[in-house]
């Protein structure tokens, strides 16, 4: 198990080895295109210019230029926006961190217990009517669009009904915990559920599947003829196996969300998180601002990824490489 | 101890009604080992598991009586069946690479049946399964316990079910097919092991085959199983020496002979009969090389007190018969 662990984080530095190397030659090498212009944005003056092909050397060999690059961007931290001039492009993204965690931390826990619930009474109500009744639940939630749902609620929070049944909700933003936790919750409250609302409906249908199967399999009717109570079998055998592919789904996803994939719904609610600074750097081709926040994502997805297995070789023994 | 009477197990299906078991009738007595024989489809699984409640599939409808140890077992809940699951009656199943929980380790799981039933603390569950695990013929069982279903071999999987299947002290322990996953030698291994226990544990045993190697291995008494409906019940050397039925005669015809010249092995020509549709009459008609016009209704199971068949045909009818076949093998 421990070799397995060791390699596996082995291959994970290798991707975001590789990652940088692709991200840095799409944005410097390709052909035809002058990177210093790239860099400082899109109204740069000759002498800004100048400075960029100096600091980034421009003229020396490519390995020396992807290598100072990886020096400004991760060791002396001082890549800078040239859209927004002075900005520096590392605090940006901390800054903006604890947002995108406090709104993908808060969903999950929403996502999880609902999409659990949901999946686990559908499949012990196989047949009944709750169980294709939570099903369409679930698939409407996943088919309908982040930002459409964010901006419905939006329009129902805070002019509809912004005077009558919605007075409490606060106007879009974000409100730091240390400032004052009941309006950081209150602030965060809807995002939650609109981010939770798409993941709660796939982990429902995905884990309804799942369990479904597993009840089918021989060790289930084992498990019955022991002589085990059918909420016993259901939690610690067929919810067990089942969770195997859920936590995978979940790391998975969780990863994706913290580097920034939750990028729609901060926009759409005025959270000031990575995602809304991918978007708004995205608009402005802030070429230092953007590759902060790629390398960023791609950190915590591959991190996610290699956790993920390293966590399924732990919930299921027969993976595990000895 | 057990009685069952009339077990019917039929399915609603959209091509009709479907019967796994018509009318199936057999009693086990203490520390007696009755087979069921058939061929696949017969009926001889569904009608083990509808008795403890297994067959969990809505369209089915159970009818009948089973009465373990004077007790109406058929039709109780899942919660009234739960002590006699695991802890009365202990069940085998056929395939051993598919039966055990694959997350749990095979200490786990036998601690659990042993705690559900027992009602031991841990440390004295654990020890229990270490015994257990040893009795069954698990080498080195204080590390094996902790190891994980795919560690182990069918054969010492098939154990490790056996080991969980006895570890209450059942009265009745019911095996279907517990060696058709498994090799030859490993499968004459199983056999000893269970003759061996049930000498232990004064169990009786009910075993479900199609291999009538199995039945003279063990059997005392036999049932005979074609198209859910028993067709001939009796002792087992009985069966041997006096089959009455000629599906029986098929089946032992169908050993192969180490004394034959080269012949072609015996079939019982035609197929298995599907349950949905089954003839007026008896269900072997098609099949069966006596045919008469009497077939056309279906025969009762009759005969002695313990040798009965479900066949018009007459005793004196049957030993010509079987004297021509015995002259032109």
């Amino acid at each position: 198990m421990f070799y397995f662990v060791v390699r596996r984080f082995a291959s994970a530095v290798l991707v975001l080895f590789t990652i940088s190397v692709t991200v840095f030659l799409i944005f410097f090498a390709t052909p035809g295109v002058d990177p210093a212009a790239r860099i400082a944005g899109r109204s740069a003056s000759a002498q800004v210019l100048a400075q960029v092909a100096k600091e980034f050397g421009l003229n020396r060999p490519l390995p020396i230029r992807y290598l100072l690059m990886m020096d400004h961007l991760f060791i002396k931290q001082d890549l800078t926006s040239y859209v927004n001039i002075g900005d520096r492009v590392v605090p940006q993204i901390t800054q903006a961190a604890p947002i995108t965690l406090s709104l993908v931390v808060g969903a999950a826990v929403i996502w999880l217990i609902v999409g659990v619930l949901g999946g686990v009474i559908a499949a012990a109500n196989q047949g009944k009517f709750i169980d294709p009744f939570i099903m369409f639940i679930g698939i409407a939630a996943v088919s309908v669009p982040a930002y459409w749902l964010g901006e419905v609620m939006n329009l129902l929070t805070q002019s509809k009904f912004h005077s009558s049944i919605f007075a409490w909700v606060p106007p879009p933003g974000y409100v730091s915990f240390t400032t004052s936790p009941t309006e950081w919750f209150l602030h965060l409250l809807f995002p939650w559920l609109t981010l939770a609302a798409l993941y709660a409906g796939i982990y429902a249908r995905v884990l309804r599947a799942e369990l479904v199967n597993a009840l089918n399999e021989d060790y289930i009717r084992t498990a019955r003829a022991k002589g085990l109570s059918e909420r016993r079998i259901l939690f610690r055998h067929a919810l067990r196996c089942s969770l195997i592919s859920i936590v995978s789904l979940f790391g998975l996803d969780f990863g994706a969300l913290i580097g920034g994939a939750a990028l729609l719904t901060e926009v759409v609610f005025g959270l000031p998180g990575v995602g809304m600074l991918t978007y708004t750097s995205l608009q402005n081709l802030d070429l230092p601002v953007i590759m902060g926040c790629v390398m960023y994502g791609a950190f915590f997805v591959v991190l996610a990824n290699a956790v993920v297995d390293v966590l399924y070789a732990y919930l299921d023994p027969r993976v595990r490489l000895v | 101890m057990l009685r069952v009477r009339d077990l019917a197990v039929s399915f609603a299906t959209r091509q009709g009604v479907l019967r796994a078991v018509d009318g199936l009738s057999f009693d086990v007595g203490r520390k007696e080992i009755v087979g069921i024989v058939g061929e696949s489809g017969s009926g001889k699984s569904v009608a083990i598991y509808s008795m403890l409640g297994l067959v969990r599939e809505k369209n089915v409808t159970i009818t009948g009586s089973v009465l373990f140890e004077d007790r109406e077992i058929l039709g109780l809940s899942d919660r009234e069946l739960q002590p006699i699951r695991g802890g009365s009656i202990g069940m085998i199943f056929q395939d051993p690479m598919t039966a055990l929980t694959p997350v749990y380790t095979v200490g786990w799981q036998l601690v659990e049946q042993i705690r559900q039933h027992l009602h031991l603390p841990k440390a004295a569950a654990r020890q229990r399964a270490i015994e257990l695990l040893g009795q069954v013929g698990i080498p080195d069982p204080k590390s094996r316990v902790d190891r994980y279903p795919h560690e182990f071999s069918g054969g010492m999987r098939q154990r490790v079910v056996i080991a969980m299947a006895l570890s209450c002290n059942p009265r009745l322990l019911i095996a279907d097919e517990p060696t058709t996953a498994l090799d030859v030698t490993t499968q004459a291994q199983i056999l000893d092991l269970m003759l061996k226990l049930q000498d232990t544990y004064d169990s009786s045993i009910v075993i479900i085959t199609h291999d009538m190697g199995v039945i003279a291995e063990m059997a005392h008494r036999v049932v005979v199983m074609y198209a859910g409906r028993p067709v001939e019940i009796a002792p087992e050397l009985d069966l041997v020496r006096r089959p009455r039925h000629p599906y029986t005669w098929g089946l032992l015809d169908a050993v192969p002979r180490l004394d034959a010249k080269n012949e072609r092995l015996h079939t019982i020509r035609g197929n298995a009969v599907s349950p949905l549709d089954l003839p007026p009459g008896c269900a072997f008609a098609p099949r069966c090389d006596y045919v008469m016009d009497q077939c056309a209704q279906r025969p009762p199971l009759r005969g002695d007190a313990d040798h009965v068949d479900a066949c018009w045909l007459s005793d004196a009818q049957r030993v010509t018969i079987r004297q021509s076949v015995e002259q032109h093998s």
